[in-house]
């Protein structure tokens, strides 16, 4: 019997799922080079170029850019350029911190005894069994008191007092990832040997050591793979940083949230189309740098 | 100081640990206990928090008005149990239909040659980096009257010389459950890959050579050994569609209202935190009865941690 051998039926539903699971976004990315200014019938590509933006009606007949009017538009919106901004630098913050932290907690739940060792592992559970919107308002209502508590307690007024903004966004995405890095981390440690670290330590070298030259390239895929989990989370992040964000810390999916409830032009979907093909080439260099590692 | 501390392994274990649990207690459980304690509270006028010890919230919930005019022959309005009940049976409907498009595919991934396993997984992959927002939306251009399915379903019908009336699919209960099942897909076909990929190729060869047939392998074999992965991608399916409110806000309109609708109002346009933190708290505990029973029945698979 070939093990590889097709089903018919497993094949034709697999074909049909990969169809399902692709159609919307071919959809999307076809709409952002839509003509139609209201975006609900695709009415072709925008077919010249010229000087000035040409519309009769709602189409779009001739623009600078051609067919990539839509993009073209997106890059002059500054409120994007700003949401943009945002994201990444609440991803790249919050990896960071949580990855560190993570591989930290990782190392003390596998490697060493402690009274609140049971009581640490079962908190990294916490954010999995709970729904996102629960995590969401508990949060807010911490801030939203904290900050009242220390604003008239303090007497602030005006611009210093202390309001929801990027840093209580970071925090929050920090809280949401930490556990994914450690449990993430924490599997690959379980497949190690403590053998090896004894025998750095049987050969003179100290704890530091131990961890730099042994411990830690060890671990190294497992702590890039949760470091990646915890940016894409973050990217990724809609419910937290509903209910966290404030004046100035918008991000993209609050934004095209926000836009959604309005009038869709196919800058949306230009948006859309921007993102999903970054995501798509980071992906992929990682993929490339990681199976050049492989073969040193 | 510095040197009992390298003598003491349970300080150090503790040390280390100490960044992750001041963020869990600090932004997990203390938030959890604050919700709780607002939950018993009440609102002010102008939307503030009056800290005391009343059930109100919770007896709104079920039902029943606390201030209903003595006139009246009954208080009781199910609004919210209705609502409860609706988020419960959607997220049992996604999680079966989840199930039923998951496998297949995971299967056909788990016994692909393994040169392309890696290839396919990635195919399923791509679809979950794009944005949950981007995907809610597309999803919103598909179902429109004039959207693209309507279109190929009258490009359809026009080649048999049909009638056709488009369909009304955008705002309805359907198209909340396809944006669900949709979103959370991929989720249930990685830890269903996971099970699936272990389950060594001699046990079909044994129940080969002992006669069974492919649907009996299926059943005795491959099922039975995969349930650990559709155990861990229920919990990572079902649990999220009891807390979202996006799906339901831009493809069900103002039609269908779930619980995640009702406490995100509450939060923003009510502004009645408090009511808000205890539909949340019910929430919570709805879904945690439903988790615990679920896993105490199936066992709880290390297949999540893997996804």
């Amino acid at each position: 019997m070939n093990p590889h051998r097709r089903h018919p039926f497993i094949f034709s539903s697999a074909i049909l799922v990969y169809i399902f699971l692709y159609a919307p976004i071919i959809v999307l990315i076809l709409f952002s080079f839509n003509a139609s200014r209201a975006n609900i019938t695709f009415e072709g590509f925008i077919p010249t170029f010229s000087e000035r933006t040409v519309m009769e009606g709602s189409v779009v007949k001739a623009s600078p850019c051609g067919p990539f009017h839509w993009f073209c538009e997106l890059a002059k919106d500054d409120d994007v350029i700003e949401a943009a901004g945002n994201t990444l630098t609440i991803a790249f913050i919050s990896t960071l911190i949580s990855t560190i932290i993570g591989t930290m907690a990782a190392l003390a739940l596998q490697r060493y005894e402690f009274k609140l060792k049971p009581f640490s592992q079962l908190s990294l559970y916490i954010p999995i069994v709970i729904p996102e919107i629960v995590m969401g308002i508990g949060i807010l209502t911490l801030f939203s008191q904290l900050f009242g508590v220390i604003n008239n307690g303090l007497g602030l007024s005006g611009d210093s007092r202390l309001s929801m903004g990027i840093s209580t966004v970071i925090v929050s995405h920090i809280a949401f990832s930490v556990p994914f890095v450690t449990l993430v981390v924490q599997a690959r440690l379980q497949g190690f040997d403590k053998s090896y670290e004894e025998a750095a330590m049987d050969l003179g070298a100290n704890e530091w050591t131990t961890f730099r030259r042994v411990t830690f390239p060890m671990i190294l895929p497992g702590v890039l793979s949760g470091g990646l989990l915890a940016f894409t989370l973050s990217l990724d992040d809609f419910v937290i940083t509903f209910f966290t964000n404030g004046p100035g810390s918008t991000t993209l999916p609050i934004y095209v949230y926000g836009l959604l409830r309005r009038i869709i032009t196919p800058q949306v979907n230009a948006l859309s189309t921007v993102w999903i093909l970054t995501i798509f080439s980071a992906v992929l260099l990682l993929q490339w740098v990681q199976s050049r590692e492989a073969k040193h | 100081m510095l040197k009992r501390l390298r003598e003491n392994k349970s300080a150090q274990g503790t040390l280390l640990a100490s960044p992750t649990l001041l963020w869990m207690i600090g932004l997990l459980i203390i938030p959890l206990i604050l919700t709780l304690i607002v939950s018993f509270g009440k609102r002010s006028p102008d939307g503030d928090v009056i800290y005391s010890f009343s059930l109100d919230n919770y007896i709104r919930l079920f039902g029943y008005s606390t201030d209903c005019d003595a006139g009246q022959t009954s208080c009781f309005d199910p609004l919210y149990l209705q609502i409860l009940w609706r988020s419960l049976t959607l997220a049992f409907n996604s999680t079966v239909w989840v199930i039923l498009l998951a496998y297949p595919l995971a299967y056909f991934i788990a016994r692909a040659h393994p040169k392309r396993r890696n290839t396919f997984l990635f195919m399923v992959l791509i679809p979950l980096w794009t944005n949950f927002v981007i995907r809610v939306y597309a999803w919103m251009m598909l179902l429109r009257t004039q959207g693209v399915i309507n279109l190929i379903l009258g490009w359809i019908a026009g080649l048999f010389n049909l009638p056709f009336t488009p369909l009304e699919m955008l705002y309805t209960p359907g198209a909340v459950l396809v944006g669900m099942v949709y979103e959370f897909l991929p989720f249930m076909i990685l830890p269903i890959y996971t099970s699936l990929e272990k389950i060594d190729n001699s046990l079909y060869e044994a129940a080969a050579d002992l006669g069974a047939n492919g649907i009996k392998t299926f059943l005795r074999v491959t099922l039975p050994l995969s349930m650990p992965g559709v155990v861990a991608g229920t919990i990572l399916v079902f649990i999220p569609v009891m807390g979202t409110f996006i799906v339901s806000d831009i493809l069900g309109g103002r039609q269908v209202i779930l619980v995640g609708n009702l406490i995100q109002r509450q939060f923003l346009d009510a502004r009645d935190p408090t009511f808000g933190s205890a539909a949340s708290l019910i929430l919570m505990v709805m879904t945690l009865i439903v988790t615990y029973f679920y896993t105490r029945k199936f066992g709880f698979g290390e297949e999540i941690v893997v996804a």
